[in-house]
C-alpha cells in the first residue's frame, strides 16, 4: 500500500486575521464505492462531512452528500436570451434605422435573415455565461495551487484517492465515537488536519 | 444477473486489462513525461516543414495577389473554397463525438473524444485561414465584424450568409475551445500533482486551482452536459450556414434545398474518416492501445459506414431532383458532373465515399487496422474531392457557353494545401506532447462504471 507523507498535505492557511480553526478529518480512500458507503454512514452516524474530493465525479455523491441542484443551467439560460436578443435587436437597428439598404426589394426587418446570426450570438453568450459562472462560482482562475487547505487535501485526489472530509464542531464531536465509526469504514488512512474558519 | 441472460456475444471492455486507476494515469501520463521519440520528432519536422512551405506561398499570395493563383472570371472559387469547406467537415467530429454522444451517453466516446476535440479545433484553424486569404486584402479582414468606424458606420450586411459564415465559424471556433478546455481541466490537474519545477507551474495555472471537490465535481458535469446541449445545434448550424453560402445563389448544382443536410453528414463522415486516421497513428506512436481498443475502432467503422450512406442517398436524390426539376441548366450540370472534363474527380468521389465504406458492412473489415487506415484515408481524399466538384465542376460551366473555362490549379495552390495539413500536424503533434491526449478522469469514471456493472453480473 502506498503511504502518505503528512507533509503531502496541503499547509493549513496560516492568515492572521483568520481567528478560529477546526481540525479536520480527512479519510483516505482508495475505491468509489466505499467511499460513498462512508459518507452515508458518517453522515447518517451525525458526522458533519465537510467536503470529498475524487479523481472522478462519483456517482450517486451529490444526494449522498445532501447537495442541492446546482443553478447553473440558469447562466446558460439567461445568457443565451440577453446575447440573442440583443444581437437581434442590433441587426434590426442597423438595417432599419441606422443604415437601410434595398437588397432585391425586400423589406428592411427580414426576419429570417437575421436568424444564422441571432442564434449564433445566443450559443456564443451562452456558453461563455455558463463557464464565467462556472469559474467564479468555484472560484477557478489561473493559480500554481488550488487555494487553502483543505481543499486539495491531498495530492492523490487527483490520481486514484479519494478524500472524506470530515468537520469537527466543538462540543457536537465525539473523538473515540469518530474512531469507533471510521475503522470500520475501510480506509486506507486517517489524516488530521486543520483548516481555518474566517 | 445470470449468465443466460447476459447480452450475447459478450461485451468487450473499452478498457482493456482492467488496469487500477494509477495505472490509467500513469499510462496517458507517460507519453508526457518521457522525451518525444525519434518517430515524434521526424513526424514534427516534416509537418513544420510544410508548414513553412505554406506559410511562404502565402505571403506570396498576399504579396502578389490571387493572380498567383488557378482562378479566372468563370472560376472564381477554386481551391480556396474547396479547402475551407474541407477543413470545416472535418472540425465536425470532434464536437460530434465529446458533445452529442455525450448527451446520448455513450461511454466509449471517453477515449477519443480529447483527441477529436483537439482535430476540431486544428481544423477550424486550417478552414478560417482560406477565405481569410482568398479575400485579396486580407489586411482588411477585420472589416467582416461589426465594430463602429468613420465609414458611416458602416455596417456589415446581416442578410449576406458570407456574414453569416463569418459569426458561425468564429462562434464555432470559440464554443469548441472552451469546450476543449473545460475538459482539460481536472486533467491539467494531474498532470500539476505529478510534475516538479516549471511543469507543475505550468500545468497548475492551466488547472486554475482545481480540487477535485464534489461541489466542482457536481458543477463540473452539470456544465459540460450545458455546452455540449449547446455545442450540439451549434455544430449542425455552422455547416447548414457553410452549406448557404452555395445553396442561397443562383448557380446550377448549388441552389438545391438538400444542401444543409447532405454538408452536415458529409461533415461528420469526413471528420469521423479524420479521426480515425490520427487515432490509428495515435494509439500506435503512443502506445495507448489498451484505452483506444479495437472496439473503439469498430464503432468509429460503423459511423463512418452510416453517414457514407446518408451521404450515397444524398448523391442520388440530388441526380433525381436535377432530373425531375426538368431545368436544363440543373440537369446539364450533372450530366457534365459525371461525364465533362472532371468526371474523373466526380468518379473517384463516388469510388472513395460510396464504394470504399461498404467494406465497413463485415466486422473482419472494421478490426482490420489496415484496411481501416486505407479506408478512413481514402473517406479523406473522397470528401476533398466532394467539395471541388460542388465549388468547381458547377462553376466551371454555368449559362452562358461563351464563359465556359477550366480550373487548373497552380503550384501555389497546392503547396498552400499542403501548408494547411502541415498546420494541422504540426498543431495535433505538440497537443500530443503537452496535453493528456486521452481524458484522465472519463477514463477512470468509465473504469469504475464497469467495474460496478461486473459486479452486478457476477
Amino acid at each position: 500500500m502506498h503511504t502518505f507523507d503528512t507533509h503531502e498535505l496541503a499547509v493549513p492557511h496560516r492568515d492572521p486575521a483568520v481567528v478560529e480553526r477546526r481540525r479536520v478529518h480527512a479519510l483516505v480512500f482508495d475505491d468509489p464505492t466505499r467511499t460513498l458507503a462512508a459518507v452515508k454512514r458518517l453522515r447518517a452516524e451525525g458526522f458533519d462531512v465537510g467536503d470529498v474530493h475524487s479523481p472522478f465525479p462519483v456517482h450517486g455523491m451529490e444526494e449522498a452528500l445532501g447537495m442541492r441542484p446546482t443553478r447553473l443551467a440558469w447562466a446558460t439560460l439567461i445568457g443565451g436570451l440577453a446575447g440573442g436578443s440583443l444581437k437581434l435587436l442590433f441587426q434590426s437597428w442597423v438595417h432599419i434605422v441606422d443604415w437601410p439598404m434595398n437588397i432585391g426589394g425586400k423589406p428592411d426587418f427580414s426576419l429570417p435573415a437575421l436568424v444564422p446570426v441571432t442564434f449564433e450570438l445566443t450559443v456564443l453568450v451562452a456558453a461563455f455565461a455558463t463557464l464565467g459562472a462556472l469559474f467564479v462560482r468555484r472560484r477557478l482562475y489561473p493559480r500554481p495551487r488550488p487555494e487553502r487547505a483543505p481543499r486539495q487535501p491531498h495530492l492523490g485526489v487527483t490520481d486514484d484517492r479519494f478524500v472524506v472530509l470530515v468537520m469537527e464542531h466543538d462540543g457536537a464531536f465525539s473523538p473515540g465515537r469518530f474512531r469507533a465509526v471510521s475503522s470500520a469504514l475501510g480506509a486506507q488512512e486517517v489524516i488530521e488536519a486543520w483548516e481555518a474558519v474566517a | 444477473m445470470s449468465a443466460s441472460t447476459a447480452a450475447w456475444p459478450p461485451r468487450e471492455s473499452l478498457v482493456e486489462g482492467a488496469p487500477s486507476y494509477a495505472e490509467v494515469t500513469r499510462e496517458i501520463a507517460a507519453p508526457l513525461e518521457r522525451p518525444a521519440t525519434t518517430a515524434w520528432w521526424v513526424a514534427f519536422l516534416v509537418a513544420a516543414s510544410a508548414l513553412a512551405l505554406g506559410i511562404a506561398l502565402v505571403a506570396y499570395t498576399i504579396n502578389v495577389g490571387i493572380g498567383a493563383w488557378g482562378l479566372n472570371r468563370t472560376v472564381g472559387w477554386g481551391f480556396d473554397i474547396t479547402n475551407f469547406v474541407f477543413w470545416v467537415g472535418i472540425g465536425h467530429a470532434g464536437t460530434l463525438i465529446s458533445a452529442i454522444l455525450l448527451l446520448l451517453r455513450q461511454q466509449w466516446r471517453t477515449s477519443i473524444a480529447r483527441a477529436a476535440e483537439a482535430m476540431t479545433i486544428f481544423a477550424v484553424m486550417c478552414a478560417g485561414i482560406f477565405p481569410l486569404i482568398h479575400m485579396g486584402r486580407p489586411w482588411l479582414a477585420f472589416w467582416m465584424f461589426p465594430y463602429p468606424n468613420t465609414r458611416g458606420s458602416l455596417w456589415v450586411n446581416y442578410r449576406s450568409p458570407l456574414v453569416w459564415d463569418v459569426f458561425a465559424i468564429s462562434t464555432y471556433f470559440t464554443v469548441s475551445l472552451l469546450f476543449w478546455y473545460l475538459g482539460m481541466i481536472p486533467d491539467f490537474a494531474t498532470m500539476r500533482d505529478r510534475a516538479r519545477g516549471l511543469r507543475q507551474k505550468l500545468y497548475g495555472w492551466l488547472s486554475l486551482g482545481w480540487d477535485g471537490s464534489a461541489r466542482s465535481w457536481q458543477r463540473y458535469e452539470k456544465a459540460c452536459l450545458l455546452l455540449a446541449g449547446l455545442a450540439t445545434p451549434l455544430v449542425v448550424s455552422v455547416h447548414t450556414i457553410v452549406s448557404f453560402d452555395f445553396s442561397t445563389s443562383v448557380i446550377p448544382g448549388w441552389h438545391t434545398t438538400i444542401f444543409p443536410p447532405y454538408f452536415v453528414a458529409g461533415a461528420v463522415f469526413s471528420g469521423f474518416a479524420m479521426v480515425m486516421t490520427l487515432l490509428l497513428i495515435t494509439r500506435r506512436v503512443m502506445r495507448l492501445e489498451r484505452l483506444i481498443t479495437l472496439r473503439h475502432l469498430d464503432y468509429m467503422a460503423k459511423v463512418l459506414l452510416t453517414t457514407g450512406l446518408i451521404v450515397g442517398f444524398a448523391y442520388a436524390t440530388e441526380v433525381f431532383i436535377a432530373w425531375y426539376s426538368a431545368s436544363r441548366f440543373e440537369r446539364f450540370t450533372f450530366w457534365n458532373r459525371a461525364f465533362g472534363p472532371y468526371a474523373w474527380a466526380y468518379w473517384l468521389m463516388v469510388f472513395c465515399n460510396i464504394v470504399v465504406p461498404q467494406m465497413f458492412w463485415f466486422a473482419r473489415a472494421r478490426r482490420s487496422l489496415p484496411l481501416l487506415f486505407t479506408g478512413a484515408l481514402l473517406v479523406n481524399v473522397g470528401m476533398w474531392f466532394e467539395r471541388f466538384n460542388i465549388v468547381v465542376i458547377s462553376l466551371h460551366r454555368d449559362y452562358l457557353p461563351s464563359s465556359w473555362s477550366l480550373y487548373v490549379p497552380t503550384p501555389t495552390e497546392l503547396g498552400i494545401l499542403l501548408g494547411s495539413f502541415g498546420l494541422f500536424f504540426t498543431c495535433f503533434l505538440l497537443f500530443v506532447r503537452v496535453a493528456p491526449v486521452v481524458a484522465f478522469h472519463e477514463v477512470k469514471h468509465t473504469l469504475a462504471l464497469q467495474r460496478e456493472e461486473d459486479h452486478a453480473h457476477v
